[in-house]
Parts: C-alpha cells; structure tokens; sequence
C-alpha cells in the first residue's frame, strides 16, 4: 500500500535581508493511513514550516518550495491549484494551532466558525451545519453544546477553545490532521485530556495525526513513529520506542536527557536539569554543506565541520544523519 | 443593552449640562458683547444708551443670574432671542441644521467608505501602488487645511474647469420637480464635501490599512486560511470585521472635529449651515446664537459617540463586558 502522504526531498527556502535560507532542506518523509507521527525537535527547526508547507500556507512572498514533492493521495500539492488547495485544506487536510487564545476569530460565534467549514467543504446549508456544529461541541466534550454553540470564543477558556479548534479541524472528517504544539499554551491537567480527545477522534475517524511537539512525553503517549528535525534538516526519524530507548544521533540522545523526571518523594534530591548547551544555528548558516549540530556536539571532528552527513538507514527504518552513529550508543 | 444605552443617556444629559455652563462662561468671559455692536452699527452711542441697551437685554444682571435663567431657559427647549436677526435662535438653527448635517455626514461617510476600500486594498498588497498612493494621500490630507482644499478645488473645478458651482446650496432658478432639486443640491454638494472629507479620508485609510495589516498577520486569519476558505472570504469575512473596530472608534471621536471643520469649509463654499450661521453671530457677538450653536453641536457630537458605541457593541461582541 502506498503511504498517505509522502514528501521527498522536500527544500523551502524563506527570503531574508540576507537573500534566501533553506529553512527545510532535503526532508523526506512518509505517513500511512490511520498513523500518528510526531515532529520533535528546538524553536525555530522547521517543524511548523513543514506543517505549512504541507497545506501551502507558507508566508507569501517570504517563503516556498523550490525543491521535491508532498504527494497526498499521489497528488503533488506543490504543483497544485490555489483553487485544489482550498479544497483540501480544512477538508482532507487540516489544521491545529498553537495558540488556542488567539487562533478563533474573536467576533463569531464558534458555531459560527465550525458551521463556516461544513457549509464550504460539504455543501450543507445553514441549519445542518449549525446542527452538525452542535454534534462536534458534543464529540470534543464540551458541556452543554447546545447552550454554548452561540458563545463567542472570550467567554471560553483556554482549553475549551482548543477543543472548539478540534472541532474544526475534524468537522469534515479529514484524512490527515496537523497538530502544531497543540497544548505547548495549556495547562498541564488540561495537556492530557486534549492529547486523549485527539487519540479517541483520531482512530473513531481513521485520520492520520502529524503530532508537532517538543513534549518527549507526548511523543511517547501518541505516536507510532517520530522524527527528529534539527536546523531544517532531519537528523533522526524511526519507531518512537527504538528511538527513545537507543537514540542514535547525539542531539536526540540530548534532547531526551533533557526530559524532567518526576521524583519518587517529593524531599528526594533533585537532580539538577539536562540542557543542550549552545544555540541553534542562525539562517545564515543553514544550508551549508556540514553538520549543523557539530557546534554543539560533544562527538563533533573535522569530518562533521567538511561534509554534510545523510540520513543512514537502519533496521525498522531507524535513520540517524550523523557520522558518529555507533559512538552514540 | 438598553440598560447600557439608558446609562450612556444619563451621562450625555450631564455632559451637556457641563457644556453649557462651560460655554457660558467662556462667553461671559470674553470682552464685548450685543450693546456695543449695536453701538457701533449705529455709528457710536452715548453710555447712557449702552446701559438701556444691557438693561432691555438683561445684560446688567449678576453672571450666576444670568447662567441659572438661561439653563432654565435651555430646559425648556428655548435656546433665547437672537438680537442680530431677530428671531428665536430655535427657528434659525433648525432653518440651518439640515444643510450642516448634510455636509457633515456625506463627508464622514464618504471618507470611511473610500477610507475603508483604499485601507483594505493596500494592505492586501503593502508595497503595491495603490499603497504607496494611500500614502501620498495621507500626507497631503494630514497637511493641507480644509479651507485651503477648498479653494483650491474652487479655483480647479469652478473657475478654470467650470463643472461645479462655486458656492451656495441650491440655484434658484432650477426648475423641475423634487428629483431636479435633488441633483442640483448634490452637485452643490460635490465640492464642500470633497474639500471637508480629504483630511478624514487621510486619516481613516491610513489606519484602515494599519489595522487590516496587524489583522491579516493574526493567528485567526490564518485558521481561516487553514480551513480552506476562498481569499475573499478571508480578507472581507474574517479580517475586515476585525480592522473596522478602530476605524470605527477613530470616526467617532472625529466626528467634533467634523462638524468644526464644517465652519471652514462652509465658510468658503457659502455653504447655508450652521458653519456660516456661527461665523456671522461670532462677528455680530451675538451670544445667544452662539451658545446655541454651541450647545446644538454638543448634542451632535454626543449623539454621534453613542451611535459610534452602539455600532461597535454590534461587530465586538467583546465591547461592553457580558453579551
């Protein structure tokens, strides 16, 4: 069976002061039906530019493609119409933001703003939208959905407007749903119930979840398989389990001590917080033939600062883009 | 709602109590008053008969005497006697408003529509010449003055390229029936407002496009984008509700500053209004008619602000607390 979604090697450049920056570089990739996939990886790795860069949402006339394909259904939507594209977004393919506090448009009606979706993409007039609107506030557990489908998104809480936004994104049932930091701005009681309300809508509508995260614990919880994005570049990817247990690329092995545990007695003495010393490259630097972690990297040599290292397959398609590989584990 | 307009009556009455005491003493205050252009109409007078003059008009009383019959007065709806033309300052102002109104709101309209459509197009496109000539625009209407507008759009369009009349409301000696006199007050009208909306029109398409460019950058357009909506839809649907609020705000509050650049404009136009009616009892020191001016545009002004809060409540629901 041929995967769902299949992006090769996908390049986006954004336009600088500086003149351009491969802001993704040389990203392959590929979900299955009914899979979940998470992204991992710093601010500022590429994470949500591929999310745009799948619905072709890039920041016009900053951002685009200029190399490889994302191939939905054997469509390549990099050559697709504007016209094809809406028909897709927010249809077959939709999207969660980060900010539930800012992402609804503040002077509708939620049921507004989930009706708006149906009667787009599935020709329904007002009163069966409205009705269908109501079912999804019920489906994303928001008490009284009658009552509150006229509530205006400042009269909800954080939480309940992530739902709402939820409820958007799977109001026509799509093939493939984008979560960008879906509870990064929850809190954390709040994080758990969000990440379960995705999972149960998830597999009762066969939808596929690309999961943009930087929560280890989340990645761990919800997905199949994850892939690990540093600098525009994707440095590992493979099954969650195999590549948390056995990281084989030492920003992954970084980013996984990096993770709080929680201590068995509160009076325990901590132990102090992992952190990846240095930052991430500037623009300027992505793109160069080199790794970019080498800066950064306990293992870095010569060789990682003279040539860019590729993405070495291993067993169940465990990969990891590093020289090093075997000194990692 | 009709609770908070209840409320907001409440505080214009007091509002317009302040303005009238406000405006009287300021008047009171100021040097001259009717005897003394009586007197010098009449080519100079004696003091004995300047004082008969202040005694007939009540002139000689104490200020407080005078503040406190003449708010009783106003309570009453009777806005006084004007001595200049003698008549009730009533008649003469209502004989005038309409014409003012006339001029003040097709101007303010005209300057939000077209303010709204330039704003809109140049955001959507910020380095595009539609933006660059909003710009231009802005600068020219922030600089120029209203009167100056106005005569050089009578010298443009009135004397070398004769297509407008040059000054007054109607022409006389049109015939025809109610829909001949319609066009000939418009055609009249074409002038003063053009002249009175290009400050305006500056302001508003310049905070339009601002506005319309925070908004097109924000987390709900792009849901909007997500959800597969045509661009129309997003920009006229999702963006432009959102920009309007400020501009709306921005035109109520300017909504005074309107009416007093109604004076100007209709001081050169020899437009009827209210404008020339003010000039002349200003010149006349005509008191009554002034205050009268004064106190009608308060009400104005205030009337103005409540639809402006009004319209607002209708596109934010977050305006005013609880829905």
């Amino acid at each position: 069976m041929s995967p769902l979604l299949e992006i090769e090697n996908l390049r986006v450049e954004l336009t600088t002061r500086d003149g351009s920056a491969p802001v993704i570089d040389d990203l392959s990739f590929s979900l299955n039906a009914g899979e979940t996939v998470s992204f991992v990886g710093e601010s500022g790795c590429g994470k949500s530019m591929t999310a745009l860069a799948i619905l072709g949402l890039l920041p016009a006339g900053i951002g685009r493609v200029t190399r490889g394909s994302i191939k939905f259904n054997g469509e390549d939507l990099t050559k697709a119409s504007d016209a094809r594209m809406r028909e897709i977004r927010g249809n077959e393919i939709s999207m969660i933001f980060q900010e539930p506090m800012t992402s609804l448009n503040p002077v509708f009606t939620i049921g507004e703003q989930i009706a708006e979706v149906l009667r787009e993409h599935r020709d329904m007039n007002a009163a069966q939208a409205r009705s269908r609107a109501i079912e999804l506030l019920d489906a994303v557990r928001i008490p009284n959905a009658k009552g509150r489908v006229d509530d205006y998104p400042h009269q909800m809480s954080g939480g309940q407007r992530q739902r709402v936004m939820i409820a958007i994104a799977l109001a026509c049932e799509p093939k493939i749903l984008i979560a960008d930091e879906p509870t990064t701005a929850l809190d954390v009681t709040v994080q758990a119930q969000i990440f379960e309300l995705m999972r149960d809508l998830g597999r009762e509508f066969e939808t596929s979840i690309i999961l943009i995260t930087h929560d280890m614990g989340a990645v761990a919880e919800m997905a199949e398989r994850m892939l690990v994005m540093y600098a525009g570049r994707k440095v590992e990817a493979g099954p969650v389990d195999q590549v948390i247990d056995h990281p084989k690329h030492p920003y992954t092995k970084g980013l996984i001590s990096c993770v709080p545990h929680l201590l068995a007695e509160l009076t325990d003495e901590r132990p102090p917080l992992a952190e990846i010393g240095g930052i991430v490259p500037g623009l300027a630097e992505f793109g160069r033939n080199q790794c970019l972690y080498a800066a950064r990297c306990p293992l870095a040599d010569d060789k990682c600062l003279q040539e860019r290292p590729l993405p070495l397959a291993g067993k169940n398609g465990h990969e990891a883009a590093c020289w090093h590989v075997e000194k990692v584990s | 709602m009709i609770r908070a307009i209840s409320i907001r009556a409440l505080y214009a009455i007091v509002l317009l109590i302040a303005v009238l005491v406000l405006n009287f003493s300021m008047l009171h205050l100021a040097p001259g008053d009717v005897a003394d252009t009586i007197a010098q109409a009449s080519g100079g007078a004696d003091p004995e008969v300047m004082d008969q003059i202040r005694r007939d008009y009540g002139l000689d009383q104490p200020f407080l005497t005078q503040l406190g019959s003449y708010i009783v007065k106003v309570a009453k709806f009777d806005l006084g006697y004007s001595f200049f033309y003698n008549r009730p300052v009533t008649d003469l102002i209502l004989e005038r408003l309409p014409a003012t109104l006339l001029l003040v709101i097709s101007a303010q309209l005209l300057a939000l529509i077209v303010g709204v459509v330039l704003g809109v197009i140049s955001a959507r496109n910020p380095n595009g010449l539609t933006s660059h000539f909003v710009t231009g625009l802005a600068l020219f209407g922030y600089s120029a003055p209203v009167f100056w507008t106005g005569i050089l759009l009578l010298i443009a369009f009135s004397l070398n390229l004769p297509i407008f009349p040059s000054s007054g409301m109607r022409d006389v000696t049109i015939e025809g029936g109610f829909f001949a006199h319609t066009v000939d007050v418009l055609h009249h009208l074409v002038l003063p407002v053009i002249a009175l909306c290009s400050v305006y029109l500056a302001l508003y398409s310049r905070l339009c496009r601002s506005s319309m460019l925070e908004v097109l950058g924000s987390d709900y357009v792009r849901t909007a984008k997500a959800k597969g909506l045509s661009e129309g839809q997003v920009v006229y649907k999702h963006a432009l509700k959102n920009a309007l609020s400020p501009v709306i705000t921005l035109a109520g509050l300017q909504f005074s500053a309107v009416i007093s650049g109604a004076v100007l404009v209709e001081a050169v136009f020899s437009w009827p209004g209210l404008g020339t009616l003010a000039f002349q009892s200003i010149i006349a020191r005509d008191t009554p008619t002034i205050l009268g001016i004064l106190f009608f545009s308060a009400i104005v002004v205030v009337i103005g602000n409540l639809i402006t809060d009004l319209v607002l409540r209708m596109i934010d629901p977050r305006v005013g607390g609880k829905a």
